[in-house]
């Protein structure tokens, strides 16, 4: 495959997940090598063999993990490895916390070198990333899903700073899945798709809906087709609920909410705003300190997980390799995780290996699950099917509630669509459903009501016509 | 290349673990070369003191016995991610209880007493062993820590139980339990040898584990837990009741092998009974692969080194200790498997060198 970088652009990378958008910048920031294929780097022929290379040659990486350490200040986190000394091995702090405040300045990123960096932000963090890249002399710099923990606030911040690198001369790499980013950011796109270039464009000449198509090789539903919804009985009722994390810190702060049957609730907020505390809650895996969670009007706050996943709640949870499958069973055994000793799946003690196939080939043909046989491997399929799985086994039992947390996560365009239609379709069929998401968008699209959450507490509910992506945005960020 | 004819289970489940026993054997005789001595008639006389003659191969297969009870034990705790290096007091705790049970009862026809003292037994290990899971799952106590304290808790309490008297055997010159009663001992299968019942009870043992872990609902929950417990514990399993119940099992496995070994051999317990099996035992269950079948070559691999060791140190003087390197060797080579498949000229999975280069990042970064 062929990508030419200009200096003083910026350069979108785009494509879905495993396009091959991150393997191809490891290799040009020396990460993974190359099987073939030669890099020029300022019309010299360069040979680069691990990350060193690529930064004396002036290539920084932004990676979508951080790699910071959070105990650390700002300034100790950029000259790491690179300090600068005075005399007899001292470090000299004052110095590089001034070279490190012009560099902010200048690219008008804003940061305090003396803060530590696990008080910061995520937007201000990255921020520190961009700094230690520019610090070790990056003149290109390749930045890796950037927008994925940010809010829109955070992301507009960022797309100035991109613009103003440029401005100064350097040439910048930004490697997305979003549609949206690429046509406000971007001066060049190209479009990867299984590991080659499929397309390239200018944002002006171009349209979201054609680079969408580029992507994935067919034409694809930007928007999801929805009616208005209908919902009836209260299935789901939190009660003033209260959670702490695992350092005893109140994460989920007195939060109250309902669903009602027929209906999607959206719960935005950027993530580590207690999302994640409050769902382990609600399934039994993570003790409420006060407060109640009602199913259909059964308080269910000291149940257990098995129990109350036999009354009708069900969970596509946010990290499904983590908590949703086995990665290592066959899909058969991943379809009956929470079922496994219940009729027909076993009888006594013994296992029904028959029926379980059985079951899987019907659920693999009703939810689309590409795979070779049910025997196969969970871990051996694609991020969309292996989320199939999730999703046809906890809609398999046909439950009251189910809560979605991010669905969609690291999902190709195909299986967005698919996950999404299920979600409303079910909702049509009287679910009701709990839909947490970092994904502004994702809940926009989805949600008949949506829930603001900002450190632990509902800050928001809105409804119908209230329901404003610039308002929900600031609240997301906790200014309103 | 052979191997790249071969499907990949086989290369992982055949040709790894016979490469790293080979490799073993080649390292032990470079350092029986390095000791002054003939590696190849050492280990000439280590195999025919294994096999040659009908006593011979008897006594391996007498050896094997405790090796396959122990490495199916260990390989189902494998199965559930449970590390247990407590098959060794699990194997004293099933010989005390399964003796005290076989001497004490009396007149019983045999096909009655062998149940109650192998159950004996079973409870026995399954209790020690649990003690273990339970403290797991309660406080989060790693179980290679318990086990290996409840090694010395075991050794000491039959040590004080026979030595100290209240199961010490009355008129006997070195201290032992007394003789278990005559219907609960194991026929021997084999006349002029050994060989007793207890093999057969083992073989059987192997397709038992191999369905109590892959086809009923409790392996299921074993392997669940064992690979992904996170995962078990969000779909509704309680992990604590499974790790203590593949603890257990495990630990009666071990319990079985200790008592199995008084009925069929001894007749009475020493307190050195145990001899090392429960420590050798974690080798044949990486060997196997913690699949129950491949428990029985291994430990009949096992069996032949322990039982060839003596006679290689009668004939050639080269110290039976010798075994303890080849086993060690085994070991290693089976659990770095990247060296033997880079001797057999295999790609190691890309999976692997992804991670390798994940790791590189972290580093350097």
């Amino acid at each position: 495959m062929d990508l030419v970088v200009d200096w003083g652009r910026v350069h979108a990378l785009l494509g879905e997940n495993g396009a091959g958008k991150s393997t191809l910048m490891n290799v040009v920031y020396g990460m993974v090598t190359s099987d073939a294929g030669e890099i020029e780097f300022d019309g010299r022929l360069v040979h680069i063999t691990g990350p060193q290379d690529a930064i004396k040659l002036g290539i920084g990486m932004v990676h979508q993990h951080f790699m910071l350490i959070p105990r650390l200040s700002v300034v100790e986190n950029i000259m790491l490895g690179h300090e600068i000394v005075r005399g007899a091995g001292v470090i000299d702090m004052d110095k590089a916390a001034g070279i490190i405040g012009n560099l902010s300045a200048r690219y008008g990123l804003q940061v305090d070198p003396r803060a530590r960096v696990g008080d910061l932000t995520v937007g201000l963090q990255q921020r520190v990333e961009i700094v230690k890249a520019l610090y070790r002399g990056a003149r290109v710099l390749i930045l890796d899903e950037p927008t994925a923990a940010l809010t829109p606030q955070e992301t507009e911040g960022l797309f100035d700073v991109v613009r103003g690198l440029v401005r100064e001369g350097a040439a910048v790499i930004f490697i997305t899945h979003k549609l949206g980013e690429v046509m406000a950011v971007a001066d060049q796109i190209t479009v990867m798709r299984r590991g080659k270039v499929v397309g390239t464009a200018v944002p002006k000449d171009t349209t979201p809906a054609e680079l969408a198509q580029m992507m994935v090789g067919r034409p694809v539903l930007l928007r999801v087709a929805k009616g208005p919804a209908h919902p009836t009985k209260t299935v789901l009722e939190l009660d003033k609920l209260v959670v702490q994390d695992d350092r005893r810190h109140t994460v989920v702060d007195g939060v109250s909410l309902t669903v009602r049957s027929g209906e999607i609730v959206g719960i935005a907020g950027v993530e580590g705003n207690g999302q994640n505390e409050m769902v382990e809650a609600m399934m039994g895996l993570r003790p409420a300190r006060a407060g109640r969670v009602m199913l259909s009007g059964r308080d269910i706050t000291r149940r257990p997980t098995r129990w109350r996943l036999r009354s009708g709640l069900s969970e596509v949870p946010a990290d499904r390799h983590r908590m949703g499958l086995i990665l290592e069973f066959p899909i058969y055994d991943n379809l009956v995780l929470s079922d496994y000793d219940e009729r027909p799946y076993a009888n006594g003690l013994v296992r029904r290996l028959g029926v379980l196939r059985e079951h899987a080939r019907k659920l693999m043909k009703a939810f689309d699950i590409r795979a070779q046989a049910p025997e196969q491997p969970v871990g051996s399929l694609s991020g969309g099917n292996q989320q199939k799985v999730v999703l046809a086994r906890e809609l398999g039992t046909r439950p009251q509630l189910l809560i979605a947390s991010q669905p969609t996560r690291g999902l190709d365009v195909g299986s967005i669509e698919f996950v999404h239609s299920r979600l409303v379709t079910q909702r049509d069929e009287g679910l009701a459903v709990l839909l947490v998401s970092s994904e502004l968008d994702e809940v926009l699209s989805l949600a008949d009501r949506v829930a603001v959450i900002y450190r632990g507490k509902i800050v928001a509910e809105l409804e119908g016509e209230a329901i404003d992506r610039e308002r929900i945005g600031l609240l997301m960020a906790g200014a309103a | 290349m052979i191997s790249r004819r071969l499907p990949p289970w086989a290369v992982n489940a055949v040709l790894v673990p016979l490469a790293s026993v080979l490799c073993g054997f080649v390292v032990a005789g470079v350092v029986i070369a390095v000791t002054g001595s003939d590696p190849f008639q050492a280990l000439t006389a280590l195999f025919q003191g294994a096999f040659t003659n009908h006593e011979a191969f008897a006594e391996t297969l007498v050896a094997s016995i405790p090796y396959i009870f122990l490495g199916l034990g260990l390989a189902l705790g494998f199965k559930a991610g449970l590390f247990n290096i407590g098959a060794e007091g699990q194997f004293y705790i099933g010989g005390l209880a399964g003796v005290f049970v076989a001497y004490s009862i009396h007149g019983l026809p045999g096909l009655i007493e062998i149940p109650l003292a192998i159950l004996a037994g079973m409870l026995g290990g399954f209790v020690w062993s649990g003690l273990a899971g339970a403290l797991k799952a309660r406080f989060g106590a790693h179980e290679v820590i318990t086990t290996i304290m409840l090694n010395y808790t075991a050794f000491l309490l039959a040590n004080y139980l026979i030595d100290g008297g209240l199961m010490l055997a009355k008129n006997v010159s070195t201290p032992r339990t007394p003789e278990i009663d005559a219907n609960a001992q194991l026929p021997i299968i084999i006349p002029g040898t050994r060989l007793h019942f207890g093999l057969i009870l083992a073989v059987l043992a192997v397709p038992v584990v191999w369905f109590l872990i892959e086809r009923t609902t409790i392996g299921f929950q074993l392997r669940s837990v064992g690979f992904n417990p996170t995962a078990a514990r969000a779909n509704g399993m309680s992990v604590g009741r499974t790790l203590v119940l593949s603890m257990g099992i495990s630990g009666a496995l071990a319990g079985t092998a200790g008592i199995v070994q008084i009925l069929g051999l001894s007749h009475h317990m020493t307190d050195t009974v145990a001899a090392g099996y429960g420590f050798d035992a974690i080798a044949v269950a990486l060997l196997a692969r913690s699949n129950p079948w491949g428990v029985l070559p291994a430990a009949f691999l096992f069996g032949a080194l322990r039982n060839g060791a003596s006679f290689m140190q009668l004939e050639t003087q080269v110290s039976a200790d010798l075994v303890s390197i080849v086993q060690a060797m085994v070991i290693i080579f089976v659990a770095a498997p990247i060296i033997v498949r880079w001797l057999l000229r295999l790609r190691a999975q890309p999976v692997q060198e992804l991670q390798l280069a994940e790791r590189d990042e972290a580093t350097v970064v």
